[in-house]
């Protein structure tokens, strides 16, 4: 394959990274091909009109304004060219992310957690199965980290107060570099981890062989309770809440104007900061609890919201 | 037009307050002189650290915390304390007033607030840096920097703070003196391409700065009273540091170049003996640069969560600011065109620059270019990078206009061949030093990493090795230079047969620059076909 033809490049192994690998190749040959005239022209004049040389010096070019017009024009579309070469494919990668396997992944100095849906947990390692886009919901306990696997060409900063969404299709089975690529406090280099990439099969043996105490919905259905929200969300207390059934992935007419989608972020941001912004029809009238619930408590809930998704909606 | 006096700004007065309480910009220049180069000799002893710790991939010669507090001071000392007052405090100090005929600059009393302004608040920070140091990288990212350091933080912000003020008085007082104390007949097309390129890194420094100095107090104002800005704890943004960082930041990264390329444009000329091809465009595409500078800050953010369609308007920018850029090249190499190019080593710098520059405005393509960014953003290619445009271009450009200007400012000769030597030796230490960098970035390794994977330790190795050979060039200049200052041959006024007025009056120059007001009479490059010059005054 040509990509193993540019030295010291080991190729990408996930569905995007050839399309990375391709435009360094571009970018590359691009810049050789700039630095290699430049160089013939600075060599060249530089010898050919070295002081006391005897090359002809007459005949000079006076009017320079066509030359500049001609090279502002050449470097214009050459690098409109490649903007657009760029940023088409960043569009085609991350504007419309395919649905995937969500797994969720809490960030602190200096450790990777990552929690499947069925309740399984792992630290400083990540098991995917091969060939199926795995959706990435990220969340950092402290400061700014970022996600970085070399090998699939992925990285995103993981912003405490927020949810950053990623998503990958690793293409080959085998165990991949992880790293965090954000300067995090004293021990940042040493936070790196493994993305083990599995056989479908072997993936769901290995999720079978994890030692859970309930799906990550489930135990969030328990801290839902514990935490008071059922009195309001669902039964009949006098104070009206909205209703979560089938809220999850459904667009939220808010109060005030707007529209927004009840995606992970939404419903994170809900318990946080529940007046920021509130659904049609409703009164700001329930409480933060912004310093009550760590990340990890509030993947449980969020998990537990998103899978009342499939409830009908009240 | 030679200047016949007696003394010179030296020699006019030898006792130590009139050194520290001078107006002469000559002398201010000298003082900035003194203190950046301690500042670089400081800095440039973090990386060799830096480097002696990665020439293995386990931590051996220090602790983490000492590793993030030494490449912190790195970035802290050489960022603030060195390439952003380089060439505008010292060469542009001493120049512009020659360079446009001037007595001295517009505000002199000014100019010597600025310089205890730079030395208070570079104490502050060196303090700060040898009393605990920091831990945050030179980037100050929050709530990194406002809640979880260990490290004296809001003393090290105060001194970048304090010398902002010197940034902001330097760039006012040449923006004004530009302005109003050019020589009669000096039009803004016959002033030196230095001069524009220095009104440029003004306008920047005026416009930035204060901005700097805002965001930094916040920090400070967060970290102390927890007042919530940029912790999302306390219901702060850390996006908003960003933005904030890198309005100033990216712009920054211009007020380091464009002086560099004004150096370059004065060399280039003076050794092809030829008029600059294409003036007027080189002088516009500074003021280009330092416009478009103000809308690319976006492009460090890529990966940082901001909104994608932010993410292509910054990437398209980023490819517009690099187009006056690429200009300059081209306008640089043509010039040589039918010239007479003579070796000399400021055009060996000036040379070494045209290339390592190159390298680096490609490079700054690959990260431009959003989808390949996502890849090496934050790892080792960014770190090589932004080496070959601060280090090979602005510090090339800068010991090339140091060695060019020298026998006009210290009124000596330095010995040639050393300087060729050590300008070949930095070439060659640089390119080893960095060019292994890109290679360990797109391998994946992420820069402020104290431990790395063990089968990247021959790039690693390399660099290392290389970067022994650069601190033995830089520091070669200072033993030869410092031998010329007093057995160096004396200096005529126009050693290098330039057409300047700063060439057209004695060296060093006498206290007020010129016995009289020079008439300037044309453009600031014209050589005839023979490579013979003729000066901008007669």
């Amino acid at each position: 394959m040509w990509r193993n033809w540019i030295p010291f490049w080991e190729p990408g192994v996930s569905s995007y990274a050839g399309d990375v690998d391709l435009l360094f190749a571009g970018l590359l040959a691009m810049s050789v091909a700039v630095i290699m005239l430049l160089l013939v022209l600075l060599a060249g004049f530089a010898v050919r009109y070295r002081a006391g040389g005897h090359a002809d010096r007459s005949h000079r070019i006076r009017k320079s304004w066509h030359w500049e017009v001609s090279w502002t024009a050449a470097t214009m579309i050459g690098f409109l060219g490649l903007f657009a070469w760029g940023a088409s494919l960043y569009l085609e990668v991350y504007a419309s992310a395919p649905a995937g396997l969500p797994i969720y992944v809490v960030a602190k100095q200096w450790m990777w957690k990552a929690q499947h849906p069925g309740g399984q947990r792992e630290i400083n390692e990540l098991h995917v199965p091969v060939n199926r886009p795995v959706r990435l919901i990220m969340a950092s306990q402290d400061v700014i980290h970022s996600f970085f696997v070399p090998a699939f060409r992925v990285k995103h900063d993981v912003v405490p107060g927020r949810y950053q969404d990623l998503w990958f299709e690793a293409e080959k089975v085998g165990v991949f570099q992880l790293l965090c690529a954000e300067f995090c406090g004293t021990d940042h280099s040493r936070m790196s981890g493994r993305i083990v990439v599995l056989e479908p099969a072997e993936y769901e043996a290995w999720l079978a062989r994890q030692d859970v105490g309930g799906t990550l919905a489930a135990e969030g259905a328990a801290l839902f309770r514990e935490l008071g929200c059922s009195g309001c969300h669902f039964g009949t207390s006098a104070v009206r809440a909205p209703p979560l059934a089938g809220l999850y992935g459904k667009p939220v007419p808010l109060a005030g104007g707007g529209m927004t989608i009840a995606d992970e972020r939404y419903i994170r941001d809900c318990i946080l900061n529940p007046h920021a912004q509130v659904p049609a029809g409703y009164e700001p009238l329930m409480p933060s609890f912004a310093g009550r619930v760590s990340e990890d408590e509030l993947i449980r809930l969020v998990a537990y919201i998103k899978s009342l998704a499939a409830e009908p909606r009240q | 037009m030679k200047a016949d006096v007696e003394t010179n700004y030296l020699t006019a007065d030898y006792r130590l307050r009139s050194w520290f309480l001078t107006t002469d910009h000559k002398r201010v220049a000298v003082l900035f002189f003194a203190t950046i180069t301690l500042f670089f000799f400081v800095g440039g002893a973090a990386a060799t650290m830096i480097r002696l710790e990665l020439a293995t991939p386990q931590a051996d010669l220090v602790r983490s915390d000492i590793y993030n507090r030494l490449f912190t001071m790195h970035g802290v000392v050489m960022v603030w304390f060195f390439l952003i007052p380089s060439i505008p405090t010292t060469l542009g100090n001493f120049l512009v007033p020659l360079m446009i005929g001037a007595r001295d600059l517009a505000f002199p009393r000014l100019n010597l607030t600025s310089w205890y302004l730079f030395l208070i608040g570079g104490s502050v920070t060196l303090y700060a840096l040898f009393v605990g140091g920091v831990d945050t990288g030179w980037t100050f990212y929050a709530p990194f920097s406002t809640m979880y350091s260990n490290g004296h933080v809001v003393l090290a912000v105060l001194g970048v703070f304090i010398a902002g003020f010197s940034s902001i008085l330097t760039g006012l007082n040449f923006i004004v003196t530009i302005h109003r104390l050019r020589a009669p007949g000096l039009t803004w097309y016959r002033l030196p391409i230095f001069i524009w390129s220095l009104y440029a890194t003004s306008v920047i420094l005026v416009l930035a700065t204060p901005e700097l100095a805002i965001t930094l107090a916040l920090v400070a104002l967060e970290r102390i009273t927890g007042i919530g800005i940029f912790n999302p704890r306390l219901g702060g943004d850390p996006l908003l540091f960003q933005h904030m960082f890198w309005f100033y930041s990216h712009p920054a990264v211009y007020i380091m170049i464009l002086p560099g390329m004004g150096v370059v444009s004065e060399l280039v000329t003076c050794f092809s003996r030829k008029n600059l091809f294409g003036y007027k465009f080189v002088a516009w595409c500074s003021i280009a640069i330092a416009a478009i500078g103000f809308l690319v800050w976006g492009h460090h953010m890529f990966v940082s969560g901001q909104s994608p369609f932010a993410g292509i308007v910054f990437s398209f920018m980023s490819f517009v600011v690099a187009v006056p850029s690429a200009i300059k090249v081209f306008n640089w190499t043509a010039t040589l065109h039918k010239g007479w190019v003579s070796y000399d080593a400021p055009m060996l710098y000036a040379l070494a620059f045209i290339g390592l520059f190159t390298i680096g405005g490609l490079t700054g393509l690959f990260l431009a270019c959003i989808a390949f960014d996502v890849f090496v953003t934050d790892t080792y290619f960014v770190i090589a990078h932004f080496h070959y445009i601060m280090v090979g271009g602005m510090v090339t450009a800068y010991f090339g206009g140091l060695h060019y200007w020298w026998p006009k400012i210290t009124g000596r000769l330095y010995p040639e061949y050393w300087a060729r030597a050590a300008a070949i030796l930095i070439f060659f230490g640089f390119n080893m030093t960095f060019f292994p960098q890109f290679i360990l970035g797109i391998l994946g390794m992420p820069r402020r990493y104290h431990v790395y994977a063990p089968e990247l330790q021959v790039w690693n190795v390399l660099s290392s090795a290389g970067a022994s050979i650069l601190a033995l060039a830089y520091l070669l200049p200072l033993f030869y230079l410092g031998w010329s200052l007093f057995w160096g041959r004396r200096a005529s006024s126009d050693p290098w047969h330039a057409t300047g007025l700063e060439w057209q009056t004695s060296s060093p120059p006498p206290k007020h620059n010129f016995v009289a007001t020079p008439i300037v009479e044309r453009g600031p490059y014209v050589y005839t076909v023979d490579g013979e010059a003729v000066p901008q005054n007669a």
